[in-house]
């Protein structure tokens, strides 16, 4: 195995998983569906955290693992770091 | 498959021969303490309940003492109490020996007996018979399909659901073709991935409960009137990468593999399914712990992400590290690494038999970090007032 900068769970997720520090405006290289694809990161990204690697818009469900993990609240582009700035949970919203 | 453990009377085996002190409420945690310092080879716990406790209530720690007395790891229990408790001692002590009578069970009163001293002297007398009586038992080859698994996860970061939980999940499966149990817990990380465990439940009434559960659990976080992510992902959870419960909870539940779902238990229920069982428990650690525990798990393998050094007094906790840095940086608490599956050096199923021959390795003896460094984390979960 070759190690990735980051990793996509399944090939219908918006964001993938980056396992080393990414410094902004670097190329980070992942596979999708066994082809290597490159983001252009826009900002710093932490180990463990994520990246778009599509647009999201407001609103959009953000995918991990194939599956809804969240839903952005405001407008998200290609490269930019998905956390809890930007990412809103679904589930035990008891403030709504 | 096999391992050496001690085979009990009553046809249950043990992976431990431990000697546990066990106050039966609040008043009695310092007394066992010191009954236990005072014995090499016996261990306590504390906790904070046992008096002015309700229905349901009182009768879950109930449930929870007597489970820890009853649990095939423990070969001796001496029960304490206070003398004027709700839960007291002589009831529980009374219920493990009915439940099993081969046990060495004896119950410690300090009114009774003059004050703490005096209480600590006479459980120390004891206590040291007990473990003589311990230490002369012998290990005997026994198949691996008899093995109950606790599986868990805490401080949990975004490399959990990439490396050690999916390891984990080929450890489950493994232990489950060989015909053994395997335990999911903690409720609340199931939220949002839910669908995914009730698919593989092996009929619709089992669905059916996992859906129950899933909704209860969020409804009583709902009443709280605020975003769960107040508590859900921790902290620690969001400084690792993980920005929503769902997020968290489709990286949990890989711990458990693929194999279908028996059955939805309660916390601290029985575990007498073979196969993949998921026990209604909280997410907070300690509180799913004691449940498997109290279920009769016999190990349990917990993998993390931030790192967490806690361990069952009479369950041995082996855990596993999510990435390489924390491994290293938390090595006297840490016994497997799954975070070459991060650098690509090895993949989920390398280090799910790595996981599986280290359990066999722990069932037969060998002990984990948690237990030589003395932990003996315990706490309850609470379902009513205290009055």
């Amino acid at each position: 195995m070759a190690r990735l900068q980051a990793i996509v769970m399944k090939a219908k997720d918006n964001v993938c998983t980056v396992v080393e520090l990414i410094a902004p405006g670097s190329e980070v290289e992942m596979e999708i569906n066994g082809e290597n694809v490159c983001v252009r990161a826009d900002e710093a990204i932490p180990v463990g955290h994520k990246l778009a690697i599509h647009d999201i818009k407001q609103g959009e469900i953000i995918m991990k693992y194939g599956e809804v993990i969240g839903r952005a609240t405001q407008n998200i582009r290609i490269g930019q770091h998905v956390h809890v700035h930007n990412l809103e949970s679904c589930r035990g919203r008891g403030d709504r | 498959m096999q391992f050496k453990g001690y085979r009990r009377p009553d046809g249950k085996v043990g992976i431990r021969n431990q000697v546990l002190i066990l106050p039966s409420v609040v008043c009695a945690n310092r007394v066992a303490r010191g009954i236990s310092q005072a014995v090499a080879g016996t261990t306590w716990v504390e906790h904070q309940h046992g008096c002015t406790q309700l229905g349901a209530d009182a009768e879950l720690t109930a449930r929870v003492l007597v489970a820890h007395g009853t649990h095939p790891n423990v070969s001796g229990v001496i029960v304490i109490g206070l003398g004027c408790e709700t839960i007291r001692a002589q009831d529980i002590a009374a219920e493990i020996k009915k439940q099993c009578s081969y046990k060495k069970v004896a119950t410690i009163i300090i009114q009774d007996e003059g004050g703490s001293v005096k209480a600590i002297g006479s459980g120390a007398s004891i206590a040291r018979e007990f473990v003589g009586a311990a230490s002369a038992g012998e290990r005997e080859w026994i198949d691996a399909s008899e093995l109950i698994l606790g599986t868990e996860c805490g401080g949990s970061d975004a490399c959990s659901g990439i490396s050690a939980n999916p390891a984990l999940g080929v450890t489950s499966d493994m232990l489950i073709d060989a015909g053994g149990s395997v335990i999911l817990a903690e409720t609340t990380e199931i939220i949002g991935a839910e669908h995914l465990i009730a698919a593989r439940a092996v009929n619709p009434q089992v669905a059916r409960k996992c859906f129950d559960v899933i909704n209860a659990c969020e409804a009583s976080a709902n009443k709280m009137g605020v975003d769960m992510r107040g508590s859900q992902p921790t902290p620690g959870n969001i400084a690792g990468g993980l920005s929503s419960i769902e997020e968290k909870s489709l990286g949990c539940i890989y711990k458990a593999g693929t194999r279908p779902l028996q059955d939805v238990i309660e916390y601290a229920a029985p575990v007498t399914q073979k196969g993949l069982v998921w026990m209604d428990t909280p997410g907070q650690d300690i509180e799913q712990l004691t449940g498997m525990a109290a279920g009769g798990c016999h190990l349990v393998v917990f993998t993390t992400g931030r790192g967490t050094c806690c361990g069952s007094p009479i369950v041995p906790t082996i855990k596993v590290a999510t990435n390489t840095a924390l491994f290293e940086r938390m090595n006297d608490n840490i016994d497997i690494n799954a975070g070459t599956v991060i650098t690509g050096e090895e993949n989920v199923e390398q280090v799910g038999r790595r996981i599986f021959a280290e359990m066999l390795e722990v069932a037969s003896g060998k002990l984990a970090k948690a237990e030589i460094l003395g932990f003996n984390d315990f706490a309850i979960r609470r379902i009513g007032p205290t009055m």
